[in-house]
């Protein structure tokens, strides 16, 4: 067997592609200008900026100035959740409600909003990873400021049923905002139609470079400014525009929102073969919801393996992965996303995310079919709880 | 998080792994649900432990600890072992990130609880000798 570089891992970043890089270039040597100087090369700088506004609304069905370009997804989750809470909260409204398998952008902002005083509740999802539809109706009351759910779940890849959860938002009153990063790309987005009042997104994920997002926030609802400073994002966010990585964000917008359903079509079938051939091992789960999940997304628990030491097993053999173990998420404890399904500490710290995009091919798939129960059973021979699964199984 | 040569050396490679059928002592400590489980099995003749071989569930430096600590008792008195600090694991491994240290802790245990499990088949009470082998500590699971 050949060794092969595989890039399984596009959930947590993307290759900068060919088509975006060139439309960055002449960005940083050539047309360097301050998009806010008044000269000829500023004024290129501002075209460019508002091109790319106009590209990223197109992509997702609003106005441009509906459109905030932030420095990545996480800070436009700070910035929706804490300026709605900023608005809000001086009215009385201190509530917020989340899910409890939110990316740490969103949760990790609650939590901060808590110790302001705010209270939160967190949604629970069913063990499909499906985020309780009727807890969130329960849950909304007079003084909910905000609701904050996110479209796909960036471990597990589950869609979450985002058109429902607006209508429940607009008909009390709550303005609802959903972290659409992982969905990008992935599923029509048109924010009219859906209904939600703020979106975030990243450009990493989307073939663009790291350090570029943005926020939607529909016309008529007026969030506190973010950042101050000088007049850019009219005024609500000041700081001189990353113009090169804009320019990449808009063009990663177009590309990603062209032929989605074929696209779609096209990594399901490569990522079904993945799970499929996965789940051929023994003592072997697919977690999340098979059908309403981002066709780049498997995420299988292996019993009686450790998720760190299957990652770098894989990297040895040149495929890049990821996993809900404690040991990678930095912590003691496994995925909350994982723990959220109702999964055990056990089987939750042999999970293995595989994250493909449109660039994988059936022989990358036949690659990590191939490394796979060799990487697996090499892990399980020398581990004392895979001995126990077994014998237990055999009593 | 950046593992040393030594350690990705050690997981790559690890040393001792297995078990042995006869063995003198066989120790095991850490829980699936820390994510960690090591299980020691010792060879004893005349006060020197003759063979050790492990099996380690858990991450890259679970394993790596593992397979360090075997080397680094095979062939010594079990006074030895005992004195084997997970300090000296760690550097023995060219250094472990701080989030990993509690791994070397428990290999330290597991060595432990292998000669704890080796006196007390000989009749003799390990306690006064090896000390009470606990856990690692680093989480309350």
């Amino acid at each position: 067997m050949d060794k092969r570089f595989v890039y399984a891992d596009n959930a947590a970043t993307t290759k900068v592609s060919d088509i975006v890089l060139n439309a960055m270039l002449p960005y940083f040597s050539e047309h360097y200008g301050n998009a806010s100087s008044i000269y000829e090369m500023g004024r290129n700088a501002k075209r460019a900026l508002e091109l790319s506004r106009e590209k990223v609304a197109k992509a997702l069905s609003c106005e441009p100035n509906e459109i905030y370009f932030t420095s990545c997804g996480s800070e436009a989750d700070n910035w929706a959740i804490k300026g709605v809470c900023e608005k809000l909260g001086p009215k009385g409204k201190k509530h917020i409600i989340t899910s409890v398998f939110e990316h740490h952008a969103v949760l990790h902002t609650c939590e901060a909003l808590e110790r302001q005083g705010f209270e939160v509740t967190y949604i629970p999802v069913d063990e499909k990873g499906i985020v309780k539809l009727n807890e969130l109706k329960n849950a909304i009351r007079e003084d909910t400021a905000t609701v904050s759910i996110m479209f796909a779940n960036n471990e597990i890849g589950t869609i979450q049923p985002i058109k429902e959860i607006a209508d429940i938002c607009k008909e009390r009153g709550v303005i609802f905002h959903t972290d659409a990063v992982q969905a990008i790309g992935n599923v029509e987005i048109n924010v009219k139609e859906l209904g939600v009042d703020l979106l975030s997104l990243s450009g990493h994920k989307i073939h663009a470079p790291k350090g570029v997002g943005a926020l939607y926030i529909r016309k008529g609802l007026v969030l506190p400014n973010f950042i101050h400073g000088g007049a850019q994002e009219r005024n609500k966010r000041g700081g001189t525009e990353n113009v090169a990585s804009i320019v990449g964000l808009g063009v990663a917008m177009e590309e990603a929102v062209k032929d989605i359903p074929q696209r779609v079509e096209r990594v399901t079938r490569l990522r079904n073969r993945l799970i499929d051939g996965i789940l051929q091992l023994p003592h072997t789960r697919l977690n999340g919801d098979r059908e309403k999940r981002l066709c780049g997304n498997c995420n299988i628990s292996i019993e009686g393996v450790e998720g760190e030491a299957l990652l770098l097993m894989l990297d040895m053999h040149g495929i890049c992965a990821s996993s809900g173990s404690a040991c990678t998420s930095g912590s003691l404890d496994p995925s909350h996303v994982l723990l959220a399904l109702g999964l055990s500490h056990e089987v939750a710290h042999g999970s293995l995310r595989l994250s493909i995009s449109d660039e994988t091919t059936d022989e990358d798939v036949d690659y990590i079919l191939e490394v796979m129960p060799k990487v697996v059973n090499r892990l399980r021979e020398m581990s004392p709880l895979w001995e126990k699964i077994v014998k237990a199984e055999n009593r | 998080m950046l593992y040393s040569d030594k350690v990705l050396d050690h997981f790559a490679n690890p040393r001792n792994v297995g078990e042995i059928e006869d063995a003198d002592g066989i120790g095991e400590v850490g829980n699936a649900k820390c994510g960690d489980i090591m299980k020691m099995y010792i060879k004893v003749n005349g006060g020197i432990i003759t063979d050790v071989k492990f099996k380690t569930f858990g991450c890259g430096a679970a394993v790596a600890t593992s397979s360090m600590a075997t080397e680094l008792i095979v062939g010594k008195s079990i006074d030895d072992a005992l004195k084997l600090t997970n300090k000296a694991v760690v550097e023995a491994l060219d250094g472990l990130p701080p989030s990993k240290i509690h791994c070397s802790v428990l290999a330290e245990q597991a060595i432990k609880s292998a000669i704890s499990d080796y006196y007390q088949k000989q009749g003799i009470d390990p306690v006064p000798i090896v000390g009470e082998v606990g856990d690692c500590d680093a989480c309350h699971h």
